[in-house]
């Protein structure tokens, strides 16, 4: 099987659907044609740049850039982690706890899987690195993000409960348990609805691509299997350092319960 | 200062003026005081539950030298709206309440077993006097805990709580806007204001 190469006509053809939508949209007045045509040139400029970066990184195949562009990634993600929440943990501290929770769980289990399961040679060849990366570091943000977001969120609105058992004298843990367990479990849901409707109701993008580029299914679906394992440890580790590092951050060292420390929503 | 069981120095906050008093056990301290002048803030800051100044001394210990929650499960807020966890009222004790308790605070003993978002706001209140009651506290620190009760009752858990703090030689510390109550149960009364808090 080749690889049918894409024109820009093709890529063209492509958008012009888009832009069909952006006409219908216009026609029945509704006002999202000017999002729908920013993001999408955004998505143009956003994926070329990084076929440029990566071409030349995949040619030059060198442990600095490589850890460099992780670096980029990390950064970004540790961002979009705080936006993601209505209201975050305010300054450093907030954005260091969701870096903290990827750094400890997404770059690990990459290591983890370059290293031990895929035995790379060498061990960062970019092909492998940077993609595996990017899957389970887009996963993982989402889900700590999500686990973040519930966790600052039910503290705001359930300070009275909060409160109440820290005055019969509950201690952080047990005080806080029920809020972290559910935080994790919103950190999860979208992993497990993953692993849930993998294959059948949706067939994952990964896969997908490789089999788009040549490669015989079952060897796309052994990927496949082990991204979903590697993406649901790296999520659920991921959203339970955070929920934990998070709890321990919502309040001060006398166990007293600081809001404070929240960001007000704009 | 020698034989203060529980002794408050210059206790302030964002918006509480400086605050001193001494207690014997089975003393209660009555707090009166316009709104706005930091009376709940006294009582969080005594709870440990805000940042504060201060020195706060229970037995010869300082509040800071000694694990939050064993402060807390000593010094024990009952804030003026009570806060529950789970779906039924007794999931929220280890022990059931002895039976006299049940008439002074004019509630049905079945309300142990009974849903919490059944109950009425003052079946809550009354339910969450007996919650603190029960953890036996050297402190009890009580946000208007009559408020909201008709007289009869409030005179009832009142008198409960009182009787209580008396019988375990606990103290209390207790804000009320009711000038009648405050003069039933005071040994000692407490005017806060803009410039502090004063004895009377």
């Amino acid at each position: 099987m080749d690889l049918y190469s894409l024109t820009p006509l093709d890529l063209a053809l492509a958008a012009s659907l888009v832009l069909l939508l952006g006409v219908v949209q216009v026609l029945i007045g509704l006002g999202l044609f000017r999002t729908l045509a920013f993001n999408s040139a955004r998505m143009v400029v956003q994926l070329l740049l990084v076929g440029l970066i990566l071409q030349a990184v995949f040619a030059a195949a060198s442990l600095a850039w490589i850890a460099l562009i992780a670096l980029v990634m990390l950064s970004l993600a540790g961002y979009e982690v705080t936006a993601r929440q209505k209201r975050p943990i305010r300054g450093w501290s907030g954005y260091s706890i969701g870096l903290m929770a990827m750094s400890g769980t997404a770059l690990v289990i990459t290591l983890v899987a370059l290293t031990v399961i895929i035995q790379t040679d060498p061990w960062y060849e970019p092909q492998y690195a940077i993609p595996l990366l990017g899957m389970i570091l887009g996963n993982t943000m989402t889900g700590i993000g999500l686990a973040l977001n519930h966790l600052t969120q039910g503290a705001w609105n359930g300070r009275a409960v909060l409160e109440a058992r820290l005055i019969l004298g509950h201690d952080l843990s047990k005080a806080t348990r029920e809020l972290r367990s559910e935080s994790m479990r919103a950190g999860m849901i979208p992993t497990l609805n993953m692993l849930a409707a993998a294959g059948v109701i949706s067939l994952p993008g990964m896969m997908t691509g490789q089999i788009l580029a040549g490669t015989p299914p079952v060897e796309a679906v052994k990927y496949q299997i082990m991204i979903m394992f590697l993406i649901a440890a790296a999520t659920g580790f991921g959203s339970l350092l955070a929920v934990q590092l998070g709890a321990k951050r919502l309040f001060d060292q006398r166990e007293r319960l600081r809001l404070d420390r929240l960001k007000t929503p704009k | 200062m020698s034989d203060a069981f529980f002794s408050v120095d210059a206790v302030r906050g964002a918006n509480l003026r400086p605050v001193s008093f001494t207690l014997r056990p089975g003393e209660i301290l009555m707090v009166q005081g316009e709104s706005g002048v930091g009376k709940s803030q006294l009582l969080r800051a005594l709870a440990d539950l805000d940042a504060h100044e201060g020195k706060v001394v229970l037995n010869g210990v300082e509040q800071q030298q000694m694990p939050p929650s064993q402060w807390r499960r000593r010094v024990v807020y009952l804030p003026a709206e009570s806060a529950w966890w789970d779906d039924y009222v007794d999931q929220h004790f280890t022990e059931n309440l002895p039976e006299t308790w049940w008439a002074a605070l004019r509630l049905k003993p079945e309300l142990f077993r009974a849903e919490v978002a059944r109950l009425s706001s003052g079946e809550r209140q009354r339910l969450a006097v007996a919650r603190a009651l029960v953890l036996k506290p050297k402190v009890l620190l009580l946000d208007e805990p009559t408020a909201n009760l008709d007289a009869v009752t409030a005179k009832a858990v009142g008198e409960l709580l009182s009787e209580q703090i008396k019988a375990q030689g606990s103290a209390g510390v207790w804000v009320t806007h009711d000038a009648s109550e405050a003069a039933r149960f005071a040994d000692k009364q407490l005017y806060l204001d803009a410039e502090g808090g004063h004895i009377t």
